[in-house]
């Protein structure tokens, strides 16, 4: 009956075989990269279907099994997997997005020269992200939380001859590893203060939905709150959300992967594994809401103002994962989750579809787009879809999803509430804004559309052509997943929710949030058209009314500049500084050191200069300053 | 009757050692320490005969001494000798060979 449950460890293990495969085979190899590595993704997907549906029975419990890893006198590291239907759906989104990313990137990445290496570091992720959602133990869960950090950072740098692309991986390494580090001295609290050093997270939920008082409201508030920082890093929260958009720079199927559907997502699951500690912490859940609700607006604000099509769909990306922790830190972490599983199919559609026009146009501004609907109908459609879930207009998953958190908001906080409608007013109108540039109007040429380099003008909006099957199929099947996804929770019916916490499904309607969402989106979508569709004068008009607010939100709030200012400033003059301190102090100790040692050897060599006269007259003087000395002490006692 | 005895000898020393140390005539540096020698043997003797231990030993070590001195002068012309001959000098100054 749960044959597939207890297999599940080699869900990970197959996209790992794809990896070592695609490694051993070297980049000769140009369709082997493809094959294999789609076949993986497709049977870890197959795997993964099997054990959903085995998760859906009625007799369903969750399965552990753990072995003895590490034994150090009288404590035993154990690591293992754990199979619930929080991770058998984890599993599910995973390996779909996964595996349409792999179907596509055959398409966009097929002039490619290390198309097989790419393939290999796509199941080298896989594999880890996959390791990831099955972890039973927070060691091993931060083990692979480093090992997606590496293929992130492997696969942004994966055009590692552009000096942007360089720069963007290694950011995107340094701001997330802020947030590692304090994941990992969380985990060592949590090691210290845990009865018996328990690393399982079923240990953690037991200990800390007991209330027993086994661990301090301090420290559990102090855990908590280091948990989230490194959820902050991995998800692009503020403050250390500045790497998520620079992580554009990696070829857009990775964008999809990773920087959209899985990997930055992994900070919402993260804190939906360990619920029960932000549960014992009122502090840390309200700095979890608060900062997610403000990432949320602050996100969506700087999106109105990109002009970069894949950088509008990062601050997107930062701004739902900002609602995802805005829904855990209210308390409904089901709700968080349910967000992440309908937000997973449609911006990795949103991703993909930009990927399609990017692949087709060879430039990323939208200022330099327009026209595309007639040239590509497949692409304008599922990117109409994406983009109107995205907005959250019914019955698109993205609305049922959001309705969710709102309706908890509602409830829950107010103020939380309103900042949640107004980043949703502000994501419709990015949307519609995106929408009408790239894919409504009328191309705009090398001529008029301001194009400067020479690729983009051969290639241009005017001679665009819809992008290949492999590329447009995905498209379609996220689409119709972006359309069907937010039905497994409706207001009327919350069965994911139920399924997930094991708890009665509960049903709530809460009209006022639904109408608020619905208007608002509206709204959004209305203002959007007036400013950019109907009339294109009036984005300028706003421009020339307030420039420093549209000069404000197009410099990202500045916060490139305060962190280069702060940090990187401030860290390279420390650097300096310790540098000066080590070629000046310690290199001139030793230098002197050596100097001296040299000139007492000249001294010395000027002694022997082969005369014997010289030789003889030391010796004398040797011996008379010996008999002084020895007549001396005689003379003294 | 002692000290002038070492007085003579430590005199007789002292010119010895200063011809050694800077006489370049490597012929005149022999002769030099032959006096420093000498001064020595004046020392044993006197100690042989006036010493708070008076024995022949003193006056047998100067007889040796004196040996000894003569063996060294001879084979010590002989090298002086040779020396002349390969290099047209016997100043002591150019003799630094062992530098190099």
């Amino acid at each position: 009956m749960d044959f597939y449950t207890k297999s599940a460890w080699v869900i990970p293990l197959i996209p790992l075989a794809a990896f070592l495969a695609l490694t051993a085979l070297g980049r000769n190899y140009r369709k082997a990269g493809v094959i294999i590595g789609t076949f993986a993704a497709l049977a870890s997907f197959a795997m993964s279907v099997l054990v959903l549906v085995e998760r859906f029975g009625q007799d369903a419990v969750d399965y552990n099994y753990s072995f003895d890893w590490i034994r150090i006198s009288g404590y035993t590291l154990e690591i293992g997997f754990e199979v619930t239907n929080l991770t058998a759906l984890m599993l599910i989104v995973v390996t779909f997005v996964a595996l349409l990313v792999n179907v596509y990137s055959a398409g966009y990445m097929k002039n490619d020269e290390r198309i097989t290496v790419f393939y290999g570091y796509i199941s080298l992720f896989t594999f880890s992200m996959l390791g990831l959602v099955l972890s039973d133990n927070m060691l091993s869960l931060y083990i692979f939380w480093e090992l997606v950090g590496v293929c992130s950072f492997l696969l942004v740098g994966f055009w590692y001859t552009k000096p942007a692309a360089k720069a963007a991986a290694k950011k995107a390494f340094i701001v997330t590893r802020i947030g590692d580090a304090a994941l990992l001295i969380g985990i060592l609290l949590l090691f210290w203060y845990m009865p018996d050093h328990a690393l399982g997270f079923t240990m953690i939920e037991s200990v800390f939905e007991g209330q027993g008082g086994i661990i301090a409201t301090g420290i559990t508030t102090v855990i908590a709150l280091l948990i989230f920082l490194g959820a902050v890093g991995k998800s692009g929260q503020f403050p250390l959300h500045v790497w998520l958009p620079d992580a554009m720079e990696g070829p857009t199927p990775i964008s999809a992967l990773i920087h959209a559907a899985t990997m930055v997502a992994a900070g919402v699951y993260l804190l939906a594994r360990t619920f029960p500690i932000f549960e014992a912490s009122l502090f840390a859940s309200d700095v979890v809401a608060y900062v997610g609700g403000f990432t949320a607006l602050f996100a969506a604000t700087i999106a109105l103002a990109q002009n970069d099509l894949k950088r509008v769909l990062a601050y997107s990306t930062i701004s739902q994962l900002g609602y995802m922790f805005m829904a855990i830190g209210l308390g409904s972490w089901t709700g968080g989750i349910f967000h992440l599983f309908t937000h997973a199919f449609f911006k990795a559609l949103l991703f993909l579809a930009a990927g399609s026009v990017i692949h087709a146009v060879h430039t990323q501004n939208i200022q330099e787009m327009g026209g595309l609907h007639a040239r590509m109908r497949i692409t304008t459609a599922t990117f109409a879809v994406g983009a109107l879930a995205l907005a959250g207009i019914p019955p698109l998953a993205g609305f049922w999803s959001k309705d969710a958190i709102m309706a908890v908001a509602l409830e829950q906080n107010l103020f939380l509430f309103a900042v949640g409608l107004a980043a949703a007013l502000c994501t419709a109108l990015y949307m519609t804004r995106v929408f009408v540039l790239v894919f409504l109007g009328k191309p705009k040429t090398g001529s008029e559309g301001g194009l400067e380099s020479p690729t983009v003008r051969a290639g241009g909006a005017g001679g665009a052509k819809e992008s290949p099957r492999t590329m447009t199929l995905p498209l379609v099947v996220l689409a119709l997943a972006a359309i069907a996804a937010g039905f497994v929770e409706t207001p009327w019916n919350g069965w994911l929710g139920g399924w997930l916490s094991g708890e009665e499904a509960v049903a709530h309607v809460s009209p006022a949030a639904i109408i608020g969402s619905i208007a608002v989106a509206a709204a959004g979508i209305y203002l959007g058209w007036r400013f950019y569709g109907s009339d294109r004068t009036r984005p300028a008009v706003v421009k020339e009314a307030a420039p420093w607010l549209a000069r404000l939100l197009e410099r990202k709030y500045y916060v490139d500049e305060a962190y280069e200012f702060v940090f990187v400033r401030g860290l390279r003059a420390l650097g300096t500084l310790l540098g000066a301190f080590d070629t000046y102090i310690i290199g001139g100790l030793v230098k002197l050191a050596g100097s001296a040692a040299g000139i007492s050897g000249k001294m010395a060599l000027r002694l022997q200069n082969g005369s014997i006269g010289t030789y003889s007259l030391a010796a004398v003087i040797g011996m008379v300053v010996l008999a002084a000395a020895i007549i001396g002490r005689r003379l003294l006692s | 009757m002692l000290p002038s005895y070492l007085t003579l000898a430590a005199i007789l020393f002292c010119i010895g050692l200063y011809g050694a140390l800077a006489k370049r005539n490597a012929i005149i540096v022999l002769l030099s320490l032959e006096l420093m020698l000498n001064a020595v043997n004046l020392n044993l003797i006197a100690f042989s005969k006036y010493g708070v231990v008076p024995s022949l030993t003193g006056q047998i070590f100067s007889v040796f001494t004196i040996t000894v001195a003569a063996a060294e002068a001879a084979v010590a012309v002989a090298v002086l000798i040779a020396l002349f001959r390969a290099r047209g000098t016997v100043d002591v100054e150019h003799m630094n060979a062992m530098r190099r």
